[in-house]
């Protein structure tokens, strides 16, 4: 192996890593507010990659009809939760964001896309697409769910994800979709070429990293979601609602996913379950941070990202294998260093 | 006359099929501070949870003469807080985040002026504003506590044992400031195993047995009590 080898492979996984680290990141946050082991989270990859692909031809997504479902049955959720208590403002409200929104994404979506819009707008209109299902889902299998145990979301959890690939095989059909790039052509570092795509990865990745850490250390809510992981009765007792919290962690998850999807349409095909790899991928980096630590998730995946990239040169039949393997030294080692009385 | 702030009536609280509060009734007027003391294991702690919506109950709780909200959050909208006895503080972040947090539900310049407010009476807080709330002493994690339940700007203050664990001299400043908010027009209902220090701050008692309630009165009267005295009081010494 050259140098020149090894730095496309390094470059290779970085790019990979970078994606990791976005989902990575965003399944330690969903665990830690809401307990919620959120094996969708790849979902919403697949959707938002899959979403792009569509729109770049010019059609109309089968993601937009989806998202309007979802409202509506976030909807009817609510209508049925007004039995124990009705307050006309709730009434409202729910209509706004079950409603209101879907059908205002719709009418953008069918004016902009004839006008045959930019790469960029059209990948901003696959993220608003998919955006609003995190919310949708929340209400639908998880907010009923507040109190149950971590088990019983995980078994939720595996239900939406089979749920989500299935309504993806609906929406996109078994074919496999690749998009355009945002930016064609590709720069050089020193006798590197890195694509374009790669410089909106890192950057998207970054800015993504950076806004995640100015939510959560500036902003009132952010910091409602830190105090939620931290202590849920306190949270509850200083009045912020679980519903509040749980809801913006699941906003949050679906966004960061069609981020990663709108980002990795152009550089590899994606069919409607390529997502469920990917997200594992993003949840051995979580694992590696113990659903906790957002720097060690974002660096270990950068690590899964570099193994993957070399096990696919060297032993591209074992790539899957070499990649979760590295999880059993890391869940031994946790085993002998954490205390289990620790958690409650 | 108008309503009492707080009006408890027949509250009954389980844990599974076992009744650990058997139908209690009280109340707290507004502007003043009513005590339940008892010994460990009367349901004090449980009654303070049921008020608050944290644990379900039975009864009629009402605030200012209507029923109280369902949620709990809706009752720290409605300008109640409980301090708990665990204090449930944000312990991996800073005391400055764990106070902003209190006045969650306040607008920011409401939190702003409350924090200033807060600061003046616990300045200890204000010295200690980046440290890390998992890293402070009892009395501080007691301020703390106690800072992030002002911050809602509370019209009634549920405080469950505010003295465990502390220090005599820590206990007379907290026991002091608890005192001192009243005059700021917050009422208190303060639960406490340390009685004479309870009943000296508070103007109503009630001595609550085995989740029912067996005296009831002016705090002073009960303080003076013979019968009391010997059996909560440590003997008068």
């Amino acid at each position: 192996m050259d140098s020149t080898i090894l730095a496309f492979l390094i470059q290779d996984g970085v790019t990979s890593g970078a994606i990791y680290a976005l989902l990575g990141l965003s399944l330690v946050l969903v665990f830690a507010v809401t307990r919620v082991i959120f094996i969708p989270q790849g979902e919403f990859v697949a959707y938002g990659a899959l979403t792009l692909a569509v729109l770049d031809v010019g059609r109309i997504p089968g993601t937009l009809p989806l998202l309007m479902g979802l409202g509506i049955a976030a909807f009817v959720f609510d209508l049925a939760s007004f039995r124990q208590s009705f307050r006309p403002q709730h009434l409202i409200t729910s209509a706004l964001v079950n409603l209101v929104l879907p059908a205002i994404v719709y009418g953008l979506v069918v004016t902009v896309l004839p006008m045959q819009p930019g790469p960029i707008v059209r990948a901003l209109l696959a993220i608003l697409i998919i955006a609003p299902m995190g919310l949708y889902i929340y209400r639908v299998a998880f907010r009923p769910l507040a109190n149950a145990s971590v088990l019983v979301l995980l078994i939720t959890s595996v239900g939406v994800h089979l749920a989500m690939m299935g309504l993806g095989l609906f929406a996109f059909g078994a074919e496999g979709l690749r998009a355009q790039p945002l930016m064609r052509g590709s720069f050089s570092l020193g006798f590197l070429p890195i694509p374009a795509q790669s410089l909106w990865i890192y950057g998207a990745t970054i800015a993504a990293m950076v806004g995640l850490y100015i939510f959560f250390e500036r902003t009132i809510l952010g910091k409602a979601l830190r105090a939620t992981a931290v202590n849920r009765l306190g949270a509850r007792l200083v009045g912020v609602r679980t519903n509040l919290t749980g809801g913006t962690a699941f906003v949050l998850a679906s966004t960061i996913g069609a981020i990663s999807g709108v980002l990795i349409a152009p550089i590899t095909t994606i069919y409607y379950d390529t997502g469920f790899l990917i997200g594992l991928k993003g949840f051995v980096a979580a694992i590696i941070g113990g659903l906790s630590s957002f720097p060690v998730t974002a660096v270990a995946a950068i690590g899964v990202g570099l193994v993957e990239a070399f096990a696919s040169f060297f032993a591209s039949n074992f790539k899957e294998i070499i990649v979760f393997s590295l999880l059993i030294p890391v869940l031994i080692w946790r085993s002998l260093t954490t205390d289990p009385h620790e958690d409650e | 006359m108008t309503a009492p702030l707080l009006q408890l009536k027949d509250i009954r609280v389980s844990y599974g099929r076992a009744e650990v509060v058997h139908g209690i009734s009280l109340e707290v007027a507004s502007g003043s501070i009513v005590s339940v003391i008892g010994a460990n294991g009367a349901g004090k702690t449980t009654l303070l949870n049921a008020t608050m919506g944290v644990i379900p109950s039975s009864g009629t709780i009402l605030y200012r003469g209507t029923p109280v909200p369902h949620s709990v959050e809706g009752r720290v909208q409605a300008g109640m807080c409980l301090v708990p006895e665990r204090r449930e503080l944000f312990t991996t972040m800073s005391v400055e985040d764990n106070l902003a947090l209190g006045g969650f539900l306040r607008t920011a310049d409401e939190r702003r002026e409350t924090l200033e407010d807060v600061y003046k009476r616990f300045p200890r807080l204000k010295e200690r504003r980046t440290q890390i709330a998992g890293t402070l002493s009892g009395g501080e994690r007691q301020m703390l506590a106690l800072g992030r339940a002002l911050m809602s700007r509370p019209k009634l203050l549920l405080l469950d044992e505010p003295s465990l664990g502390l220090a005599p001299k820590i206990v007379a400043e907290i026991l002091g400031i608890v005192s001192e908010l009243r005059s700021t027009g917050v009422s208190i209902l303060l639960v406490e195993q340390n009685a004479r220090a309870a009943l000296e701050i508070s103007d109503e008692a009630y001595l609550v047995e085995l989740g029912e309630v067996r005296r009831s009165g002016k705090a002073a009267q009960m303080a003076a009590d013979p019968e009391l005295v010997e059996s909560y009081l440590g003997g008068g010494h």
